[in-house]
């Protein structure tokens, strides 16, 4: 912590005061040069994504118009290397990734806004120090491992029980794991914005008559509702991006089809074609950088209103 | 808020005492049944962590031995081994440390400490948080499009390492910025009053105070480097290898990308070793949390 302070007592003050003083600007400045640099590699890899996506997409829609990208019901990307032969539409892939992300939303939301209500509202100073971190591992497990998980034992669970015409690869088993893993996401966010309502709120709630619930559920969830929108939002853009999980557990097989069957979504169908041996200047390899682009915009839109609602509730506490 | 003043309030006919009791006996119950339903709630996600757990454990641990930890890749489950992918992991990690390490944390002190505010600065603000929400296999198709084929490092160690360092980074970067932020402002007076430049005040004063922080959120970072996969088959990882990765031009291998391969194949043998694989990548991952909590405790301690 001590600040290096050699000196020469053979020398005079002033001298060594102007010579320490030049080279204590020139690194003053040198250091500077260097942080900013660090910060703007972020911009850097930003603009590489943009570069990347935009141009290889670019070629992709040189060769198939964005019409039929948008249009077309079918994706036989994989069947022809003549663009003219196949189909391509995104729909299919995208259809896949709805209701992937449907069902781990259904799982993720109320079960994440129930866990934010409960560490937050009820759960004692002790409990609360250990359930938190507890559930925050959930995000810390490698997707790999869910996904493994779903196919190994949630599809043989619910063949097993509820639906024994469940195929060994679905979406709807790759939906639920994604769900769990996407609770802390959901809780954390909404355990924050709920946090920073004013205790004054509740008080005034409870000096009214109102049971602890009639509090929680009355007063701070709505006093907190754009956190809460945020949490959700943001775990949407978790589910929409999740790529091992579906991968591995949900099928490879683009259809639109009920969510028992296999499926490949967007992320699954960018891993299936570059785990392959796909040359570069294909129609093939320009498929996943379409894929990639569509994806990436959805996420960058999810993500920005998160941003918007995580500022506003800042703003107004 | 409604407009109070334009509204007539007109008191209720006093309710007699039965309506009130029932009134509060049925909320009653309703908070007990609210308390349990969120209860259950939080503690749903644990019991489907401890069943996982439980279950990889159960198949794993039968295939876990010496021979599978020091084994060579083979297309034969009972020969393969995760050497070589475990050796891959901790090349990728030692690229990641040296090179997503200090650049998050100089990003982060920058950001902090001599950006001013101004729109340039909030465009890089907003830009660190959405590349956190980037999804990893879009960081794999930048790792694919630049490293491999314009800056041409090819389908190498050196540009998986590298995609992983950019996935990071915004992680990092926001975990140090708080640790940086929670460093007080006389500290840094104190520092000035003695004549300190600001970056003898960074170096001396705000650094080591904000370092614990820093470190702890950086070896999080790092643990979900480790298990990351999908941007590594982005880039172009192999199924299997039969010798161990010598330097940052082999090809790429990694613990998450073997299991993913050894799920992919049919058969329980296969099953067997990918939940052995996930096994050593679990007791991994649980000792550089285990490392992020020590620090943290740690660094509570001396506050």
């Amino acid at each position: 912590m001590a600040v290096e302070t050699k000196q020469d007592p053979t020398k005079s003050g002033s001298d060594l005061w102007k010579r320490e003083s030049r080279a204590r600007h020139f690194r003053e400045r040198a250091v500077r040069v260097l942080l900013t640099v660090c910060a703007y590699i972020s911009v850097l890899t930003t603009f590489g994504i943009v570069f990347v996506l935009f141009e290889e997409a670019a070629r992709f829609f040189g060769e198939v118009s964005p019409v039929r990208f948008l249009t077309e019901t079918q994706w036989t990307a994989g069947f022809s290397d003549d663009p003219s032969q196949a189909e391509y539409g995104i729909v299919v892939l995208a259809w896949a990734t709805l209701l992937s992300t449907a069902i781990a939303c259904a799982v993720a939301l109320p079960l994440g806004l129930g866990a934010a209500i409960y560490l937050s509202e009820y759960a004692s100073t002790g409990l609360r120090r250990w359930l938190k971190p507890a559930l925050e591992v959930l995000a810390g497990v490698p997707t790999i491992v869910y996904g493994f998980f779903a196919l190994t034992f949630v599809t043989p669970v619910l063949q097993a029980t509820f639906f024994p015409n469940i195929g060994i690869f679905n979406i709807f088993a790759a939906g639920l794991v994604m769900g769990v893993m996407i609770i802390p996401t959901v809780a954390s966010v909404s355990e924050d914005a709920i946090y920073a309502v004013p205790r004054g709120l509740r008080e005034g709630g409870y000096a009214l008559g109102a049971t602890k619930r009639e509090v929680a559920t009355k007063i701070v969830v709505p006093a907190a509702i754009s956190g809460i929108v945020a949490s959700f939002v943001l775990g949407i853009s978790r589910a929409v991006g999740e790529t091992m999980i579906v991968a591995v557990a949900g099928g490879l097989t683009p259809q639109i089809a009920s969510p028992l069957q296999p499926m490949q979504t967007m992320t699954a169908y960018i891993v299936q074609v570059t785990g392959g041996e796909t040359p570069r200047g294909t129609i093939q390899y320009e498929t996943i950088f379409a894929v990639g682009l569509s994806l990436f915009l959805m996420t960058l839109v999810l993500n920005m209103i998160a941003y918007w609602f995580v500022r506003r509730y800042r703003e107004v506490y | 808020m409604s407009q109070s003043g334009t509204e007539v309030v007109r008191p209720r006919e006093p309710g007699t005492e039965k309506d009130f009791k029932t009134s509060t006996g049925t909320r009653h119950v309703l908070d007990k049944i609210f308390t349990a339903i969120i209860f259950v709630a939080t503690v749903i996600g644990l019991v489907v962590l401890a069943v996982l757990l439980i279950d990889i454990a159960r198949r794993g641990l039968p295939a876990l031995n010496w021979g599978f930890l020091t084994g060579l890749g083979s297309a034969d489950a009972e020969d393969a081994g995760l050497l070589p992918p475990l050796v891959g992991s901790l090349m990728l990690l030692v690229i990641v440390v040296v090179v997503a390490v200090p650049l998050g944390i100089g990003a982060a002190v920058y950001l902090e400490e001599y950006a001013s505010d101004n729109w340039l600065n909030r465009i890089i603000e907003i830009n660190i948080s959405n590349l956190a929400g980037v999804p990893s296999i879009i960081y794999g198709l930048l790792g694919l499009g630049v490293f491999v084929y314009v800056l041409g490092f090819g389908k190498s160690i050196l540009s998986g390492g590298l995609i992983l360092s950019l996935l990071i980074l915004p992680v990092i970067i926001i975990a140090t910025r708080e640790s940086v932020r929670a460093v007080p402002n006389s500290v840094r007076e104190g520092a000035y009053a003695l004549g300190a430049t600001q970056w003898e005040t960074i170096r001396h004063h705000v650094l080591p105070m904000a370092l614990p922080g820093a470190l702890t959120g950086s070896i999080l970072a790092l643990s979900r480097a480790i298990g990351e996969t999908a941007p590594l088959i982005a880039i172009g990882a192999v199924p299997y290898m039969t010798f161990v990765p010598t330097g940052l031009g082999s090809d790429i291998t990694a613990i998450p990308i073997q299991i993913y391969n050894w799920v992919s194949q049919p058969g329980d043998e296969f099953q067997a070793i990918a939940a052995a694989g996930i096994v050593v990548l679990m007791a991994v991952l649980l000792a550089a949390n285990a490392g992020a909590i020590w620090l943290r405790n740690r660094f509570q301690r001396r506050n």
